[in-house]
């Protein structure tokens, strides 16, 4: 029996094609392009914070409380010089800058984004692999997760922060506690599908451990689906962070984030709304973005949405 | 009845398909007629235009597809003009159409009899106690057992034979012209397949209904049909009375499809005596849930197995769906715990060994799935996937890539293809590209789970001769899974055919199919589509 005596179907192959790139179809995605623009706006912004003709955002001015935006005072430098600087957003009630405060702000809020986003997708995905395919962790791995699924939030956050200090640690922990079980659940049912496919079987057969089967044949298939849950995570923590912030169990107040500049304003709120209503923009636009990032994302990853118009 | 104005011509029929496709159209220039009281079955490959034909005459042809040339007349009346309302009125009432998937084609939450009466209700004007002393009446027509308490029952609650009774059932209720069957046995086991085709049969034979009948099964042709449209990539081939296109093929395309036809009988074989490779003894699985409070359901997938199989010898089990054939292939690939029983491979029973003292055992047994587009690994290069085996057993890289070069060619491809995603090879292809990667790990079994169902005819017959070729070259064992009586009768040695977990007939190929002990196997061949025909070229060339 020789090689030749077999059928060759050589000549039939289809030419060498690839699937339309995926970095071309995100890019026509304009829900992609709309949300990324303005999430990397914002944090272009929160970057160049000290460059962008903002001044201290903790500076305290008792003099200059409560400004409505547009009032101008002078201001005197170090070196002697005075100069004259116009409150864009107005002052706050001890006579901080609310522009500075906003501009500082977007650190904060996009660094707790990020961060929380990027903690629970891998320590879920990690507890969700195993929980998918090692059968008997499952039950219990998940009746845990139920559990801390049923801790709200801002409950958590109340208890980690009496705790310890108040502080972008415990916000962070706070947050990603409740959100672990949602990618566990995810990644979890990703797995126990991927886990039944022919192609896992033929890598057992052929001998692959179970640790390399999860990474090289099973992991790449949770990658899109957590990617775009990563973003709704971020966006949910910017928006958990505020409401923190803004019911003083969150970031010390003198921090800028746009929960605090709220906060700071509530009180006032009837006669200069500004303290409310540009952290408020901030926000709303921020989370918006990211979340049409994540819609976008989705619909070009995950075609089974994207049928749907 | 030739005489009569047909049910339904087709002329000159032509349908695009979207820019960037392999070809411009689906289907090109097509025409034939189905006269009343007439079966005409279209045979062709997948990518032939059959069911494209089919969507075409009932208005359900997806929206980026578009007749540009022709007509579909039905009863005279071009339905490639009709305003949708009226193809709405003549769906169902005139033509009607039954599919493969009798569950997926049903409404899981309505009632069977809701769903037959959804007919009547949209297109009679009939009272709801009329409607339902139809619905009685076209069930026992279709001769489901016990109309009165099926017609309140779920789809679910009901076999896929009886569903695909309750389908047709909702397509004849309003005694239309012309019925569609776009594959309806396909997905049914051969004893259900051979009461569908009677029905279908006794029904349009009775009511005078022309049939339009598309199928890959040149036995289901030889059963059923009265005339027999052949398309090739759009194209009709060839068209004749059903005895002349099976016995007197005109075109290479058609004789080709036809050789291609396993025999359901056995060639001859020696009795082969090499080492035993697998042997099972009281090879049990049970399935069910032990629950802490409830004795779960438990359902005995395989009871008593005792299977052997020697070096270069092939065995098959045969049996339908449900029979439990699979799970002892999945036992002995050791990718489900058997419950209890004796696995020997070689001289080491691996039934019971841990997960860490099997790893050495797995390389001398390797399987081949099914369906070759799920079996790859749509992520990784086929090079990656055939390489991995080895490479677990600790080959260096360069040895297992050129193993992998060597295999690749020994399939039948290109040793440059290694570089290539599974999504650019057709499904023989990656079912060669799988046969690679099992014989990459150099096994003494190979488990073939019914390694050609998915494909086609053509295609199945080129898979089977590699299977055969490999299994000679390294004097393999291989266990054979397949619900293919003709398949089993070419490639088998030695059969075990199965039926609810035991094995109930084993013995050498020859044997079973001349002479069937068990009752169950009688039946299973009785029912085996087209076995009195005679399949002219196939005769010839075997």
């Amino acid at each position: 029996m020789s090689i030749e005596a077999l059928p060759a179907e050589v000549a039939e192959l289809a030419p060498a094609t690839r699937r339309p790139g995926m970095a071309r179809m995100l890019v026509r995605n304009p829900s992609v392009v709309i949300g990324a623009t303005i999430v990397a706006f914002l944090a272009l912004m929160g970057l160049l914070a000290p460059m962008l003709g903002t001044i201290s955002p903790s500076e305290i001015n008792p003099v200059f409380r409560n400004k409505k935006p547009g009032a101008e005072r002078t201001i005197r430098a170090d070196d002697g010089k005075e100069m004259q600087f116009v409150h864009r957003f107005g002052t706050d009630s001890l006579g901080r800058d609310v522009y500075s405060r906003v501009v500082y702000g977007a650190r904060v809020s996009l660094i707790i984004g990020v961060t929380v986003a990027a903690i629970s997708v891998a320590v879920g995905l990690a507890i969700g692999l195993v929980a998918g395919y090692i059968r008997w962790l499952d039950g219990i791995v998940m009746r845990f997760m139920d559990g801390l699924m049923a801790i709200p939030a801002i409950l958590l956050a109340m208890g980690v922060v009496s705790l310890s200090r108040a502080g972008v640690v415990a916000v962070v922990i706070a947050i990603v506690i409740p959100e672990i079980p949602r990618v566990v659940r995810l990644v979890r049912s990703i797995v126990l599908s991927i886990r039944e496919e022919p192609y896992v079987e033929a890598a057992i057969t052929v001998g692959t451990p179970t640790p390399t089967l999860l990474v090289r044949h099973v992991l790449p298939n949770t990658l899109a689906p957590l990617i775009v849950q990563g973003t709704f995570i971020c966006g949910s923590a910017i928006l958990i962070e505020a409401v923190l912030s803004f019911l003083g169990i969150g970031i010390p107040p003198e921090t800028p984030t746009w929960g605090n500049i709220m906060a700071e304003g509530r009180s006032l709120f009837r006669i200069f709304p500004h303290n409310i209503f540009y952290p408020g923009v901030f926000l709303a636009f921020a989370v918006l973005a990211i979340n049409m990032l994540g819609d976008g994302l989705r619909d070009t990853l995950d075609p089974r949405f994207a049928k749907r118009v | 009845m030739a005489e009569a104005a047909p049910v339904l011509a087709i002329e000159g029929l032509t349908v695009a398909l979207p820019k960037g496709s392999d070809r411009p159209h689906a289907i090109e220039d097509i025409g034939f007629s189905v006269g009343a009281g007439e079966i005409v079955c279209v045979v062709g490959e997948s990518g032939s235009g059959k069911s494209v034909t089919a969507q075409t005459v009932m208005g359900l042809l997806p929206r980026e597809l578009s007749a540009t040339a022709g007509a579909v007349r039905l009863e005279g009346e071009n339905v490639l003009k009709a305003t949708s309302a009226r193809l709405r009125d003549l769906r169902g009432t005139r033509m009607a159409m039954i599919f493969q998937e009798p569950m997926t084609a049903l409404n899981p939450v309505m009632t069977v009899g809701e769903q037959i009466a959804e007919v009547l209700e949209i297109h009679t004007e009939l009272s709801e106690a009329d409607r339902r002393q139809r619905v009685l009446q076209i069930m026992r027509a279709v001769h489901l057992p016990e109309p009165e308490r099926l017609i309140d029952v779920y789809p679910h609650q009901i076999s896929g034979g009886q569903r695909q009774r309750i389908m047709i059932a909702a397509a004849l209720v309003l005694d239309p012209a012309l019925l569609i069957a776009d594959e309806p046995t396909t997905a049914l086991d051969v004893t259900t397949q051979a009461q569908i085709l009677r029905l279908i049969r006794e029904l349009q034979g009775r009511r005078g209904t022309g049939v339009l009948f598309i199928t890959h099964d040149f036995g289901v042709v030889a059963e059923i049909a009265h005339r027999v449209v052949v398309m090739q990539s759009g194209r009709i081939v060839e068209t004749g009375a059903r005895d002349d296109v099976l016995r007197r093929p005109q075109s290479d395309y058609t004789r080709m499809l036809i050789a291609s036809v396993p025999s359901l009988k056995p060639p001859p074989r020696a009795p082969r005596t090499g080492p035993v490779a697998l042997a099972t003894e009281r090879l049990s699985k049970t399935y069910g849930t032990r629950g802490l409070l409830f004795r779960g359901r438990v359902v005995k997938a395989a009871e008593g197995v005792d299977i052997v199989v020697r070096r270069g010898e092939t065995v098959g089990i045969v049996g339908e769906s449900g029979s439990g054939k699979t799970t002892v292939a999945r036992c002995v690939a050791r990718l489900v715990v058997p419950t209890s029983g004796v696995i020997r491979i070689g001289d080491v029973d691996v039934a019971r060994l841990p997960e860490s003292r099997l790893r050495e055992h797995r390389r001398h047994v390797q399987i081949v799935f099914q369906d070759p587009y799920r079996s790859l690994n749509p992520r990784r290069t086929v090079g990656a996937s055939i390489v991995e085996g080895p490479m677990n057993f600790g080959l260096a890289e360069a040895d297992a890539k050129n193993r992998a070069r060597r295999l690749m060619a020994l399939v039948g491809l290109a040793p440059d293809a290694l570089d290539r995603y599974p999504h650019q090879f057709s499904g023989g292809q990656r079912q060669r590209i799988a046969i690679a990667r099992a014989l990459a790990m150099e096994p003494q079994l190979l488990i073939a789970d019914e390694p050609v169902s998915a494909l086609d005819v053509s295609v199945q017959a080129q898979v089977l001769k590699l299977l055969d070729d490999v299994r000679q070259r390294f004097d393999l064992a291989v266990l054979f899974i397949t619900h293919d009586l003709r398949v089993a009768a070419q490639v088998c040695d030695r059969i075990a055919v199965m039926q609810r977990g035991i094995v109930v007939e084993q013995g050498t190929a020859a044997e079973v199919f001349a002479a069937p002990k068990h009752e169950y196997t009688r039946a299973l061949f009785e029912a085996a589509p087209g076995r009195n025909a005679q399949f002219g070229v196939a005769a010839s060339a075997a």
